[in-house]
C-alpha cells in the first residue's frame, strides 16, 4: 500500500504542525507515508470563486503528483471534497467545451484514491482507537464540507471518543456553518464575521479548553474570531489530537 | 399607494453589512428561522421514504422541464376546453399589461390578491396602481408588508423581519388608509392581531369582483390549477369574485395528478412543517353556478426559457417555493431578505435572479457570492437543487463572462466590473501554485519575515483582520521540514 500525504497549501504554509501530526500518526499506525514535492494546492479557492480555468492546471498537477500511489490522505475535509466533487465537474465541462477528455481522465485518476484523514483511518485502516492521549476538554465543530459533501458522519467523533483523557463537550448548533467560506470571508466580511462570532460564542459556552475540526481553514477563522473576542479556547486540528500520546510534547498544550 | 421597490438597491455585501448591525432584525430572524427549521426537521423525519420522495420530485420536475413545450400546450388546451382563457407573457411588462387590461375590462378599480410570488416578481401591484387599480393583499404577512409600505423579505413569511409589536403599530397606523381601521386598544397578542386582519379583510372579500392569484401547480392533463395555503384567504379570493386572473410561471406545470401527489407531500412539510396544509384549492376552468364566471391564466416566461438553456443553472426551475433553503441558511439569517434585492431572497434567490434578470446590475452580480457554500440549502431542498453547484457556476459567469441565452438568442457577456484585481491575483496564484519552486520561495520569504508581519492587514486584507486575528506564519513550511528531516536523512 503506497500512501501519499496531500498536506494542502494552507497547512503547508501556515499550519505545518498539522502535517507533521498526520505523519506521526500514520507512522505510529504502521503506515509508511510519502510526501511528493510536486503537490501544491487543490485549486479550491480559485474554483469556488468562479475561476474554473485557473483551476485546471492544478487538477492536472494533483493527478500527476499522486500517480503511482494507492491512497492520498489529506487533513482537510474541504480539499478532499474539492477533489471528489469538483474535479469530475471540471473534467466534464472541459469535455463539453470540446477540449477533450484529458482533464476528465485526470479527475478519474485522482478521485478514487483521495481520502480525508478520518475517512482513511476509519474506512481504510479500520481503526477508531489510534492510541492517542489528550488530557483536555474538547468540543468538535463538524465543518460543512466534511459534514455535507464528504458525509464524514460520526467518524471524527468515534476517533475522539477513543482518545484517552479527552472529554468531549457537545457544541450547540454544531452543524451551522462557522462563516469562513473561503473568499466569502473577504467578499461578505460582515456576514462572515457575524456567523463567526455566533460560532465562537457557542464554542465558549461549552467550557471546553479546545475546539477541534477536520479543517484548518475553518479553524483559522474560528480561532481568529475567538482571539479577537478575548476567548482562551484553543483551535486544534483533529490530527494533532490523534497524534498526541503520553510521550509527545504536544500534550502539554 | 405604491410601496417601495427593489430597484436601485445596493449590492449584497453593502446591504448585508447594514442589516447585520440591526439587532432587532437579527433577533426576529433568528427566532423565526430556527423555529421553522426545527419543525421542518421533525416533519420530514416522520417519513421514512423522504429521500425517495425527494428524488421523485426532482425527477418529475426535470422530465417536465425537458418537455416543457409539450406540457404547456397540453395545459393550454385543457384550460381552454374547461372554459378558461390562456394568455402568454414573454416578460413581466407584458404580463402586467395583460392583467391590467383584463381588470380594466371588468370596470373594477379594486382587486383582491392571493399571495403570489410570480406577481411579486413582476411588480404587478405597482403596475396596477399606475392604472388606478388598487390591489389588496389578503395573506396576513403580505398585508403587513403592504400596510407598512415595506418589501417582502421571505418567500413563505414575507413579514418575517417584523415582530408582534411592530405589526401592532403598523395595523394601528395604517389599516384605516386601506379600509376598516384596527380595533381600538389593539394589543400585540397574536389572536387579536389575527382578528384585526380578519375583520379588515372580510370587507374586501365580500366586495371584490376581481381576484388575482398565482398557482403552486398546473396539472397539464386536466388543466387544473392548485393553490396551497394556510389562512383561507386564498379560498375566499378563488371562489367569491366573478373574475379570477392567475399569473403563473411556466415552470409550475406538472404532467399528471399522480405527479402532483408527490409535491403535495413534499411542499407542506418543507414549507410550513405541516403534514398537510390547511387549504388546498383546485379549479379547472369555470363551473356553472360555482366560483368565478371568468377565468384567465397568464403564463409567464420572464427569463425562464433562457434559464432552461443553461444545463447547470436550469435546475433552479425545479423550485417549488417552499423556502426551506431560506430557513436553514446562515447567511439569510444574518443578512435578512431585503439584502437580496428581489422577491426571491435567500439561497434560491441568489441562483434564480442572476438567471432570470441577468448579471448586468451590481446587485445581481453580487448574489452568487452571497453564500459560504455550506450546503445546508441543498440538504433540505425537497427537489434536490444543488444550490452550491449553481452558485459556483454563476460566479464563473460573473468573473469570466461567457455565453448565455438572452431573449432566446445566444450572446457572449463580458466579465462583470470590479473583478480585474481579483482576476490578476488568481492568475498570479495559479502560476505560483503550478511552480512548486516558486511556491517554496514565497513560503520561505513569508517565514523569514514573519516577525515583521502586521497584526492588522492593509488593503483588502482588512476585511479579514478587522474581526479576526491573523494567523502567525510558522518558522518553517511543511515541505521544508519534510526535506530537512526525511529526504536529507535518507540521502
Amino acid at each position: 500500500m503506497r500512501v501519499a500525504l496531500f498536506v494542502t497549501c494552507v497547512n503547508d504554509t501556515l499550519f505545518p504542525r498539522t502535517g507533521r501530526a498526520v505523519v506521526t500518526l500514520l507512522e505510529r499506525l504502521g503506515v509508511e507515508v510519502d510526501f511528493p514535492q510536486a503537490q501544491t494546492c487543490c485549486g479550491q479557492p480559485q474554483f469556488n470563486t468562479g475561476y474554473r480555468h485557473e483551476t485546471e492546471p492544478l487538477v492536472r498537477r494533483y493527478a500527476t503528483a499522486f500517480d503511482g500511489y494507492d491512497f492520498v490522505v489529506t487533513p482537510s475535509g474541504s480539499c478532499a471534497a474539492m477533489v471528489r466533487d469538483n474535479y469530475p465537474r471540471i473534467g466534464a465541462k472541459a469535455a463539453a467545451e470540446g477540449r477533450g477528455a484529458e482533464l476528465a481522465e485526470a479527475a478519474a485518476r485522482a478521485v478514487p484514491k483521495t481520502y480525508e484523514l478520518t475517512e482513511f483511518l476509519v474506512d481504510v485502516l479500520e481503526v477508531v482507537d489510534v492510541g492517542a492521549y489528550y488530557p483536555h476538554t474538547v468540543t468538535y465543530h463538524p465543518t460543512c464540507h466534511g459534514l455535507r459533501l464528504l458525509g464524514l458522519g460520526d467518524r471524527p467523533r468515534r476517533l475522539l471518543e477513543h482518545v484517552r483523557g479527552l472529554e468531549l463537550r457537545e457544541l450547540p448548533g454544531a452543524e451551522e456553518c462557522c462563516g469562513f467560506g473561503g473568499t466569502f470571508a473577504l467578499k461578505n466580511a460582515a456576514v462572515s464575521a457575524a456567523m463567526g462570532a455566533d460560532k465562537a460564542r457557542s464554542i465558549t459556552a461549552t467550557g471546553a479548553d479546545a475546539v477541534c475540526t477536520v479543517d484548518n481553514s475553518c479553524l483559522m477563522h474560528i480561532g481568529g474570531t475567538l482571539t479577537r473576542l478575548g476567548s482562551t479556547v484553543r483551535p486544534v486540528h483533529i490530527a494533532e489530537i490523534l497524534a498526541s500520546t503520553e510521550r509527545t510534547r504536544e500534550v502539554a498544550r | 399607494m405604491s410601496g417601495r421597490t427593489y430597484l436601485g438597491l445596493p449590492a449584497f455585501p453593502e446591504a448585508a453589512a447594514q442589516s447585520t448591525r440591526n439587532a432587532t432584525l437579527r433577533g426576529n430572524l433568528r427566532r423565526a428561522t430556527h423555529t421553522i427549521r426545527d419543525k421542518r426537521a421533525r416533519a420530514v423525519a416522520e417519513l421514512d421514504d423522504w429521500q425517495r420522495l425527494r428524488a421523485a420530485g426532482a425527477a418529475i420536475k426535470t422530465r417536465t422541464l425537458r418537455h416543457l413545450d409539450h406540457y404547456l400546450g397540453q395545459a393550454e388546451a385543457a384550460v381552454t376546453a374547461a372554459g378558461g382563457q390562456v394568455h402568454w407573457a414573454a416578460d413581466g411588462a407584458e404580463a402586467n399589461r395583460i392583467v391590467t387590461e383584463l381588470v380594466r375590462a371588468t370596470g373594477e378599480t379594486e382587486v383582491v390578491k392571493v399571495k403570489s410570488m410570480a406577481t411579486q416578481e413582476i411588480g404587478l401591484n405597482d403596475a396596477l396602481a399606475g392604472a388606478g387599480i388598487t390591489a389588496c393583499e389578503t395573506d396576513l404577512a403580505e398585508l403587513i408588508v403592504q400596510l407598512g409600505d415595506d418589501l417582502p423579505s421571505h418567500i413563505l413569511v414575507p413579514a418575517i423581519h417584523r415582530n408582534r409589536s411592530e405589526i401592532r403599530d403598523i395595523f394601528r397606523e395604517r389599516m384605516a388608509d386601506w379600509g376598516r381601521p384596527a380595533p381600538d386598544g389593539l394589543t400585540d397578542r397574536p389572536a387579536e392581531l389575527a382578528e384585526a386582519a380578519r375583520l379588515h379583510l372580510r370587507e374586501k372579500f365580500l366586495r371584490a369582483k376581481v381576484a388575482v392569484s398565482g398557482a403552486n401547480f398546473v396539472v397539464a392533463e386536466s388543466g387544473t390549477l392548485v393553490v396551497v395555503e394556510s389562512e383561507g384567504n386564498g379560498r375566499m379570493c378563488l371562489t367569491l369574485p366573478e373574475t379570477l386572473i392567475s399569473v403563473v410561471g411556466i415552470e409550475k406545470v406538472v404532467p399528471t395528478w399522480q405527479d402532483l401527489e408527490v409535491f403535495l407531500q413534499l411542499l407542506p412539510r418543507s414549507s410550513t412543517a405541516e403534514r398537510m396544509n390547511p387549504y388546498t384549492s383546485m379549479w379547472t376552468g369555470t363551473t356553472d353556478g360555482d366560483g368565478p364566471r371568468n377565468f384567465h391564466l397568464v403564463l409567464l416566461d420572464n427569463g425562464r426559457t433562457d434559464t432552461l438553456a443553461d444545463t447547470v443553472g436550469r435546475q433552479a426551475l425545479r423550485c417549488i417555493r417552499c423556502s426551506a433553503c431560506l430557513n436553514v441558511c446562515p447567511v439569510y439569517e444574518r443578512a435578512g431578505g431585503h439584502a437580496y434585492g428581489s422577491a426571491y431572497p435567500g439561497p434560491i434567490g441568489a441562483i434564480l435572479m442572476p438567471q432570470l434578470r441577468g448579471t448586468d446590475s451590481e446587485l445581481d452580480a453580487s448574489l452568487p457570492f452571497a453564500s459560504s457554500l455550506c450546503g445546508a440549502c441543498y440538504e433540505v431542498c425537497p427537489v434536490a437543487i444543488d444550490i452550491p453547484e449553481v452558485l459556483v457556476h454563476l460566479r464563473e459567469r460573473v468573473v469570466e463572462g461567457g455565453e448565455v441565452v438572452r431573449g432566446g438568442t445566444k450572446v457572449t457577456i463580458r466579465p462583470a466590473k470590479g473583478h480585474a484585481a481579483e482576476r490578476a491575483a488568481m492568475r498570479a496564484a495559479r502560476w505560483t501554485l503550478d511552480h512548486p519552486g516558486a511556491l517554496r520561495t514565497a513560503q520561505r520569504l513569508a517565514s523569514r519575515t514573519r516577525r515583521l508581519h502586521p497584526r492588522r492587514l492593509p488593503g483588502p486584507g482588512r476585511a479579514w483582520s478587522d474581526t479576526r486575528a491573523v494567523p502567525e506564519v510558522p518558522a518553517e513550511p511543511f515541505r521544508d521540514w519534510w526535506r530537512r528531516t526525511r529526504e536529507e536523512s535518507t540521502k
